[in-house]
């Protein structure tokens, strides 16, 4: 079997004495779509939060290997070359977009490490030097594809932070995108969406996974309340209780696992399981 | 609101109640305390129909909240017509006016080019620095230590101090970059007064409280401006009259060229991706954390690239001055400076430019009044804040469109937590 796209090798966060990530093991396979499931407070934020570099884990190993054999150790590396070098872009579940800057503004400051490689790069385009004007060329280009994958070209010169709730949701993926991420996380990307703009949204995934009528293509890591998006779209489940894994299998096995079923009981959303 | 405005006078109370109704005086045999029950009267009083007027007055105007993007728009358009007019005034005032506008034209200009330089740091970045002014110090003095160990001119010096000026903002930044809000504050002004007062005791170098006199004037390629003529003097090459009010025109034709040097280089920097980054730290830190983009260089910069202008802006007080102390560095400076930037609205260049007219001018204006300035100045302060909260011109200009630019309420910014 192929070396997978993100190992995680018992994974544990402690926070005090509260253990929010308890030894977690699972992979995701390139060109999938691999979620992670669990009740409220299970800890699938948390292990987000340590494959992007926002907490360091307690214990465990992140690894992570591109299709052409380059390995990162994700534990080991600082926060924002963990986007910049090992190519893992996430959203946030509650969003967090540049409000007060334009749809294509925020566009193009996820491309900061192509416009702007070095300070110096930065400086000298200050006297129309270094390139810059057609690094920005092919950056608003860039941009202007992500827009209409995700159906915001007509928003392009809006502030962010003035768009419909879905929209938001939608160009927070865009703008991971736009960084040309191998591994794309997703926290709850269908959370406050309506069902046509949820099917709309699985749709995207699917295309984002097979690089279908978009400008890129990423593998994905989707932390899903929303059962009808996760069973429809996803590869391959992971299912986690206390920062326990309790489940791992393809959507129908996870369905039919009776560990689930109690996790979820416990908790009193049957109804999202059976959906 | 009757509630709220009892409530105001009971906190009012509290508060004037040792401060005002307590005195102490020196008696026959000891000192002696007063009580003053009716100043504590007309205080509390005033605070409470004082809140009572500031609600009946806003619960009047609820509708002009709900159209701020109109606001925005009409300001902007205010903006555009405004802009060349303050421009052409300012270039052409040594033709109208008499030195002692020129003098304070200067004096406003230094205001407005640190205000610039800070906008950088806050309005951009949206880094609370209170300590800016040590820059300006640094600026200043690192012009008068090269020129006189090293017998450098002016232009030599300008670019070392800014050099510098932006090396003590790197030497700043590192320490403070994991904190954010008060607590950079807070570092940058005790920053700000460590470098005071070193130059303030290290008198071996600087000369301490005596400050350092004697610092060269600045020349105009090698022509030097002197009240005597004489051979290699600006008035001796172009055979005019000698007169002391051509340094005066020509430094403020400088100031005016550093001013809108620093305009230029911010305007710039916004339309491009380092200054693309700044604001977008200045909105959410984590997102450009998610997004790749290195935090500690993209705040290193601003801090750098602000103290530079403020190092350029030290070097010409230096140069004007043929003077320093560290009296003029003290944290009222900073203040002066930060209030500049938040009353023109951060972010807005015009709005600094004319919040620096108003309040530097302004205050020369009301010299006369000695007791009263302050008083004055920080009535307008809360005044603009109270109608205006986001200062005179807020709101931002995208840096990139596709379309027709449209300009962005303020209310849908973020001033920074950093
Ligand atoms: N920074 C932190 N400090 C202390 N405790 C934390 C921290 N972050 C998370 N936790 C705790 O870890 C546990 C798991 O939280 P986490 O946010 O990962 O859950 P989740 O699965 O994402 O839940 P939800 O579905 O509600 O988003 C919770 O008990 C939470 O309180
Ligand atoms: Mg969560």
């Amino acid at each position: 079997m192929a070396t997978p796209l993100l190992a995680v090798d018992r994974l544990t966060m402690r926070f005090g004495g509260l253990i929010a990530v308890d030894a977690l093991s699972f992979q995701a396979r390139a060109g999938e779509i691999t979620a992670v499931i669990g009740p409220n407070g299970a800890g699938k934020t948390t292990v987000f939060n340590c494959i992007t570099g926002f907490y360091r884990p307690s214990e465990g190993v992140l690894q992570l290997t591109h299709a052409d054999g380059k390995g990162f150790a994700l534990t080991a590396m600082p926060g924002h070359l963990i986007t910049g070098r090992a190519k893992v872009a996430r959203t946030f579940q509650n969003i967090r977009l540049f409000a007060g800057m334009t749809v294509l503004e925020n566009l193009l400051v996820a491309q900061h490490n192509f416009l702007m490689p070095t300070v110096i790069n930065g400086l000298l385009a200050v006297f129309g030097l270094g390139g810059h004007a057609q690094a920005e060329h092919i950056a608003i280009e860039k941009a202007k594809l992500w827009m209409h994958a995700t159906g915001l070209t007509a928003r392009a010169d809006d502030p962010a932070g003035s768009l419909p709730y879905g929209d938001q949701r939608r160009l927070e993926i865009a703008r991971a995108m736009c960084t040309d991420p191998e591994l794309l996380c997703l926290d709850e990307p269908a959370a406050g969406l309506n069902p046509r703009e949820s099917d709309e949204l699985s749709d995207l995934l699917v295309r984002i996974r097979d690089g279908r009528d978009v400008a890129g293509r990423s593998s994905i890591l989707l932390i899903e309340h929303d059962m009808g998006v996760v069973m429809r779209i996803s590869d391959h489940v992971v299912v986690l209780d206390h920062g326990r894994k309790i489940s791992d299998g393809t959507p129908a096995e996870i369905r039919a696992d009776p560990k689930v079923i109690a996790a979820y009981l416990g908790e009193g959303d049957e109804d999202e399981v059976a959906a | 609101m009757l509630r709220d405005a009892a409530l105001s006078a009971l906190v009012a109370f509290g508060l004037f109640g040792p401060m005002i109704g307590l005195k102490t005086e020196v008696g026959v045999a000891a000192i002696e305390l007063h009580t003053r029950p009716i100043a504590v009267l007309i205080a509390v009083a005033a605070v409470f129909f004082g809140r009572l007027g500031l609600l009946a007055w806003q619960s009047t105007r609820p509708v002009q909240k709900a159209a701020p993007g109109r606001m925005a728009d009409s300001l902007a358009y205010i903006g555009r017509y405004l802009t060349p007019i303050v421009l052409v005034l300012t270039i052409t005032m040594p033709f109208y006016a008499e030195r002692y506008w020129i003098d304070l034209g200067i004096l406003v200009l230094t205001y407005v080019m640190l205000g610039w330089g800070l906008n950088i740091v806050v309005g951009l970045a949206g880094l609370l620095d209170l300590g800016y002014v040590a820059f300006y110090a640094v600026g200043a003095y690192s012009y008068a230590l090269i020129a006189q160990n090293f017998g450098l001119g002016f232009w030599s010096c300008l670019p070392l101090a800014g050099i510098l000026a932006a090396f003590w903002g790197v030497l700043l930044g590192f320490p403070v970059l994991r904190l954010r809000g008060d607590y950079l504050a807070i570092v940058t002004l005790a920053f700000g007064e460590i470098i005071r007062v070193v130059i303030l005791n290290w008198t071996t170098l600087t000369g301490g409280p005596n400050g350092m006199s004697g610092i060269p004037r600045p020349t105009l390629f090698g022509l030097v401006f002197n009240s005597g003529g004489g051979k290699g003097s600006f008035a001796d090459f172009f055979g005019i009259e000698p007169s002391i009010s051509h340094r005066v025109i020509f430094l403020f034709y400088v100031i005016l060229g550093l001013a809108l040097l620093t305009n230029w280089v911010s305007l710039r920097l916004r339309r491009l991706p380092l200054g693309r980054a700044w604001e977008a730290l200045r909105e959410d830190e984590i997102a450009c954390r998610a997004l790749g983009i290195d935090v500690t260089v993209t705040k290193l910069t601003a801090f750098a690239i602000g103290a530079a202008f403020a190092g350029f802006a030290g070097a010409f007080f230096a140069t004007r001055q043929a003077f320093i102390s560290p009296e003029s560095f003290t944290f009222i400076e900073s203040a002066i400076v930060l209030a500049i930037v938040v009353l023109g609205g951060l972010g807005s260049q015009l709005g600094v430019a004319l919040a620096a007219i108003v309040m530097i001018g302004g205050g020369e204006m009301f010299r006369d009044f000695q007791e009263y300035r302050m008083l004055i100045f920080g009535g307008a302060l809360v005044l603009v804040m109270v109608v205006r909260p986001r200062g005179f011109l807020s709101g931002r200009t995208p840096s990139v469109s596709l379309g027709a630019k449209k300009k962005i309420g303020a209310n849908l910014m973020t001033e920074g937590h950093g």
